[in-house]
């Protein structure tokens, strides 16, 4: 057939397609390499030094240290919350979104279409316009500036609704469904062993979305917390960044806290790569 | 899941199907609510609730009076003095100039770039796609934040690998190009992802009927290529102006180190300070409810525009 005609020239390089490729991910991976060479260079190195020179002795250990022993290593402790946030928030909101988007999906009930006329407006709203009347009220019960006021608002995720009622529709058969109820199985039997099993992949997707929202989020858990011993890496560096606009010493502080900040969301990025099927965050499912 | 309910699967329609249909859902019909409860249970509490609570501050004031006994303050109905207020406040409307500005930067360079990646990424005899796929959507997981500090460092005089201390990256013109190219960073790997399976998803013989026709692979692209992904095309314009519309983390991380980026520089900006640096909720809440009410009017009619364009592309 065709390929078979296309073959001899798949050989030939395109450098004009080539070269633009290779010039944005130079353009993308630039910043994170310079940071990687940044963060090997102590105060005094960091000003003077040829930039693109990275030192090669013990000055990341050095700095990472001294990073560490900020404030009693409160670093740390912005990262273990960065880590808790994502995690529980993720797999909650995950939760909630499978179940309602399966009910949406599966069953026809009274308001079914309103609901999810009215969670999808939910994504239009500007985050700040909740933020504050959010962070007033949950002052009035006393739950500002805690964990339960950081992770609780993100648990409601018009977008995870969404693709999990796309994903129901798309791998859980009707015909299965009534097959287990012919069956005798209940209708919560039917859901916890056909529904999400077959929702499986596309969970873990809406999963890793929320994770990333919820890692990258800095304007909530900015405007909730007072007390920094809660802050999320995100709010922590830019805190850790003020103060360095008074005290430049704190800047390579900055720098290897961004370089700690950013390594562990690139490794689970590479890890998970098989589940950032684009086409299921785009909810185009066939 | 049992073999047996496979084996029912199999079976040819006859009287299970029709007592299927008649218990049906119906059956159970507390269950999907028991489903959706959480979901509303959530939407109630953390978002119609402030909605209300907003809209309701937007309309009070906090009227303090000072006696001989220390000042007392109460709040009392305030009718449209906040709106008018914050109507009339000229940093709501400068803010809001900026903001369409930086819109005016980003989302045709996102778009472009991203559009341009995906071509290239398509084109027949293009090496290290996969290397350049992963590069280019990389950033997507760094945070806003972290990327401004990122890109902070790189435009700092004292740091900057990349001449900062012969360009002022932070000049009151040059600082919409410097929040502009963080925003770019972190948007434009998403976006070519989506065009890219779109592209993917095309029916590969167009393409060979083109080539018969003596199409150069610059003239497929110009010609097959982008008129047929222009769905994905409106979709990624969608979410730019979106994204747009909510600007906040990137220049706000980097007024530390922007004296020309101002603690009201974009709207977000403008009604955080109002309401935590100024303690002026009421305000606050007005110019949210009135900042929602655009964003919501400039989603809808965006949002049916790429709805009628992608429709009438199907035709």
């Amino acid at each position: 057939m065709t390929t078979i005609a296309l073959a001899p020239q798949r050989k030939r390089t395109g450098w004009l397609p080539t070269g633009i490729l290779v010039l944005g991910a130079v353009y993308c991976l630039f910043p994170v390499l310079w940071i990687l060479i940044a963060s090997t260079k102590s105060r005094g190195e960091l000003f003077a030094t040829s930039t693109y020179v990275p030192d090669l002795g013990l000055g990341i250990v050095r700095n990472i240290g001294d990073l560490s022993s900020y404030s009693g290593g409160i670093f740390w402790q912005w990262m273990l919350n960065s880590v808790i946030y994502a995690l529980i928030g993720g797999v909650l909101a995950s939760a909630v979104s499978a179940c309602c988007g399966y009910a949406l999906a599966k069953y026809r009930f009274r308001g079914a279409g309103a609901l999810f006329n009215v969670i999808l407006a939910g994504v239009l709203l500007p985050p700040i316009v909740l933020a504050i009347p959010q962070y007033l009220l949950l002052s009035k019960v006393g739950l500002a500036d805690s964990y339960a006021a950081v992770i609780l608002p993100q648990l409601f995720n018009p977008y995870g609704i969404y693709l999990a009622r796309i994903y129901a529709n798309a791998s859980v058969p009707d015909e299965l469904l009534e097959a287990g109820r012919l069956d005798g199985a209940g209708e919560g039997t039917l859901f916890l062993s056909v529904g999400l099993r077959l929702m499986g992949p596309g969970l873990v997707t809406i999963f890793l979305l929320q994770f990333i929202a919820i890692w990258n989020n800095f304007l909530l858990p900015f405007v909730m917390l007072s007390s920094d011993s809660k802050f999320p890496l995100t709010v922590g560096l830019y805190s850790l960044l003020q103060h360095g606009a008074d005290e430049a010493s704190l800047y390579s502080l900055v720098i290897v806290g961004t370089l700690l900040a950013v390594l562990p969301v690139i490794v689970l990025f590479l890890s998970l790569q098989k589940y950032w099927k684009v086409d299921l965050v785009s909810g185009a499912v066939k | 899941m049992s073999s047996e309910t496979l084996t029912r699967l199999a079976d040819p329609p006859g009287t299970g199907q029709v007592r299927a249909a008649r218990r049906g859902p119906s059956g159970h019909r507390g269950f999907p609510y028991l489903l959706v409860l959480p979901a509303v249970a959530l939407l109630v509490l953390f978002v119609i609730a402030p909605g209300i609570y907003a809209l309701i501050l937007s309309f009070q004031t906090r009227h303090v009076s000072g006696g001989l006994l220390g000042t007392t303050s109460e709040t009392v109905f305030a009718g449209v003095d906040n709106y008018r207020n914050a109507l009339g406040d000229g940093t709501l409307w400068s803010s809001l100039l900026h903001m369409l500005l930086m819109a005016a930067i980003t989302i045709p360079f996102t778009i472009g770039f991203a559009l341009l990646f995906a071509l290239c990424l398509d084109a027949l005899r293009a090496r290290l796609t996969r290397f350049a796929r992963l590069s280019i959507f990389l950033p997507y997981a760094v945070p806003g934040v972290i990327a401004t500090l990122l890109w902070g460092f790189l435009y700092l005089p004292a740091t900057s690998p990349i001449g900062g201390n012969h360009i002022n990256f932070f000049g009151q013109v040059a600082v919409f190009f410097s929040v502009g190219n963080v925003v770019l960073w972190g948007a434009v790997g998403f976006n070519m992802v989506v065009m890219f399976t779109a592209l993917r998803a095309l029916p590969r013989d167009i393409y060979d009927a083109a080539k018969i026709d003596g199409c150069t692979e610059w003239q497929i692209a110009v010609h097959v290529k982008i008129p047929l992904l222009r769905p994905a095309i409106l979709m990624c314009s969608l979410f730019t102006v979106l994204a747009a519309l909510q600007l906040y983390n990137e220049p706000n991380t980097l007024r530390p180190l922007a004296n020309a980026i101002s603690t009201t520089w974009v709207p977000l900006m403008k009604i955080y300070t109002d309401a935590f640096v100024n303690s002026d909720i009421n305000l606050a809440a007005a110019t949210s409810v009135l900042y929602a009410v655009a964003v919501l009017i400039i989603s809808v009619i965006a949002s049916r525009l790429v709805a009628r364009r992608a429709s009438g592309w199907s035709r």
